[in-house]
């Protein structure tokens, strides 16, 4: 028989039991459907991970002062005197992939108002310390790149430290606060942020001048570390790499030695992230091709009766011509029919599914194209390994016994 | 002389069945040529259905030869078996064997979906024409629920011509219809016969087998009598004489 006409033998055979049709595609749809809506749900939350780590600022590449080996004594980070200003001017001028910078510097100490006190951290940037971080202000305002060149005694703090040093709920803009008994006149307030991943708390800073912090407070000329942002998180790797190289050239260092700094980004906390997500997403996966499995055993079973039931009917087919290979493409084609028809309907369905997901239950969701490929396919493929076994049971029957089968 | 549809030589068919040796058939010849009207008769056990099965191409002798349209059959594989019977013989069975919920049409041109050569606007066509043939001309899209019982056979009938085959086998068409019914088919296949159809047909019913040129009359395996009538009754004077009942 013609593959068109087979078509519409098909077609025919499950629009004359509807009901029974659409029962056998309903394990059909569930599992298709609820592939597409986990899948979605699984990129929603990979994606909004990503962001919430790159609103923590994923782009943020840092450079340190690596350990130096002197007379074979490797040196401790925190103790370096390598990374110099001229070193982050170097960074500043010549790498192009990075849209923020600021030197840093910070020391630890105690933060007193009154008779308040806390023992916080300093660090001393400049202003474009607060686009790297991805830090807004909740009062007050930035010190200006004048107030960085005056080494001006001005600070903000974060909540934490709010809290601890102005118990009282003052607002603490235009107060003064002492830092290790250096006066510095509170200008602005970060807004929280709460712990970064790895636990540590935010909001327990004090951000002044690095010229402030540098000259008043720790008396040093050198740098702790560089902070940078890439223009993207895709460009971090690049960055990097350029930073290297413009380091191990402005410290002088031949191919054969070590550098004596390191460059580190965000990027591999990322990856980190995004392989839990995935870990998560096989799973839920996992489970809803398991209603896909069913669904195909759904329609192997339905298939199986139908050819029973239509014993008589592949008789005399057989009788008037049918051969076996046309009574098997009958039948396969009928399963193939309806599992790509419920995978159909599934699609829509889970595509409805997450959007409802989406809207009212306000998680975040991203329907990946491929997820339907897959399903469908899955669905397809489901149609043909479950048709087989029936089909061929039909394309197997004696005609004489098929035609006298009550 | 007539071209041979049927030959049949020293033919045997032995089952196996447990332990047990059955020979349904213990070695039958004859022939039949093109225009003939054969009944083939027999209680239940005579081996009728097992020759049916043969002559139908549904089975395939255990020794001796059968040859259809000049064809031998025998070491045929299922396939070509398939063949033969899509475009040498038109099967009619006692319960019709119609497809439900599909036309008369649909359930004609049946057959000729199995046959490649013959596209969609021919198959239609040809289907109208049998219809037509057997007088259903007004009831091509009815489904075989909306048709009574000689209806049913008459578009059974129609697709058992669709093929033009060779041979017409109809297997106790008559069996499941009342007697009025019964002679309408009949007069049906006398009319087709006329036209030259050759027409084999199988039934334990004696009154049938007057209406068909040629008798053969099988007990346990063996053809016990073979001959021609010679007062071929006429179904439609049969079918007139009946007294009138009520509808």
């Amino acid at each position: 028989m013609r593959i068109l006409n087979l078509l519409k033998v098909a077609f025919k055979a499950i629009v004359l039991n509807k009901m029974r049709s659409l029962l056998t595609m309903l394990g059909i749809i569930i599992g298709v459907a609820s592939v597409i809506a986990m899948l979605a749900i699984g990129e929603g939350s990979k994606a909004s991970i990503r962001e919430s780590i790159s609103n923590m600022g994923s782009n943020i590449i840092t450079i340190r002062p690596g350990a130096e080996v002197r007379g074979g004594v490797r040196g401790s980070a925190s103790d370096m005197q390598t990374l110099t200003f001229e070193d982050y001017e170097a960074i500043r001028d010549e790498a192009t992939l990075l849209s923020h910078i600021t030197p840093m510097v910070n020391g630890g100490g105690q933060v007193i108002n009154g008779s308040n006190n806390w023992p916080s951290t300093i660090y001393g940037v400049n202003p474009e310390y607060l686009e790297i971080k991805v830090v807004d202000l909740q009062n007050g305002s930035m010190f200006t790149n004048a107030e960085v060149q005056a080494a001006a005694k001005v600070a903000l703090i974060g909540q934490t430290v709010v809290e601890n040093v102005f118990p009282d709920g003052t607002n603490p803009v235009g107060q003064m606060i002492r830092f290790n008994n250096i006066p510095f006149k509170v200008i602005g307030v970060l807004e929280e942020k709460g712990e970064n991943t790895f636990g540590q708390d935010q909001d327990d800073v004090v951000i002044a001048p690095y010229t402030t912090v540098q000259k008043r407070i720790l008396a040093i000329d050198y740098l702790n570390q560089v902070m940078a942002s890439a223009v993207s998180e895709e460009d971090a790797p690049e960055a990097v790499t350029q930073v290297i190289d413009i380091m191990r050239t402005q410290h002088k260092l031949r191919d054969d030695e070590e550098d004596n700094f390191s460059v580190r980004s965000m990027e591999e906390l990322i990856s980190t992230f995004s392989s839990t997500t995935e870990m998560l997403t096989i799973l839920l996966v996992a489970v809803a091709s398991i209603s896909l499995l069913i669904g195909g055993i759904g329609i192997m079973n339905i298939m199986y009766v139908s050819v029973k039931e239509r014993t008589k009917e592949i008789g005399l087919r057989m009788a008037i011509g049918g051969r076996g290979a046309d009574i098997l493409m009958q039948f396969l084609i009928e399963a193939i029919l309806i599992s790509i028809t419920g995978g159909l309907l599934g699609v829509v369905l889970g595509l409805g599914a997450t959007v409802f997901i989406e809207k009212f239950l306000h998680w975040p969701t991203s329907v990946a194209l491929y997820s339907i490929v897959i399903s469908f396919a899955v669905c397809a493929i489901t149609g043909i390994f479950f048709g087989w076994y029936p089909a061929r049971k039909a394309a197997a029957l004696d005609p004489i016994t098929a035609l006298r089968y009550e | 002389m007539s071209k041979e549809i049927i030959k049949i030589n020293e033919l045997k068919r032995s089952f196996t069945m447990g332990t047990e040796t059955v020979h349904a058939l213990k070695g039958i010849s004859f022939t039949i040529n093109k225009g003939e009207f054969v009944t083939i008769m027999g209680s239940s056990g005579s081996g009728k259905s097992t020759l049916l099965n043969i002559l139908g191409c549904l089975d395939q002798p255990s020794s001796g030869s059968y040859e259809i349209d000049g064809v031998s059959i025998k070491d045929l594989s299922k396939n070509q078996l398939a063949n033969i019977r899509n475009e040498k013989i038109g099967f009619i069975f006692q319960s019709y064997n119609l497809l439900p919920r599909t036309t008369a049409i649909e359930n004609v041109e049946l057959p000729l979906l199995y046959n490649r050569k013959v596209n969609s606007t021919e198959r239609k066509s040809r289907a109208i024409k049998a219809l037509k043939m057997v007088g259903l001309g007004d009831r091509l899209h009815h489904t075989p629920s909306q048709l009574s019982g000689g209806q049913q056979q008459r578009v059974a009938i129609a697709r058992s011509l669709v093929n033009d085959p060779v041979m017409i086998l109809a297997d106790e068409a008559t069996g499941n219809l009342d007697t009025r019914t019964s002679y309408e088919i009949m007069s049906l296949f006398q009319e087709l016969n006329r036209k030259g159809i050759t027409i084999t047909f199988v039934t334990h019913e004696p009154d049938i087998a007057s209406f068909s040129n040629r008798t053969i009359v099988l007990k346990d395996g063996n053809i016990i009598k073979d001959y021609f009538n010679t007062n071929i009754l006429s179904a439609e004077k049969e079918l007139a004489a009946l007294p009138i009942e009520d509808h």
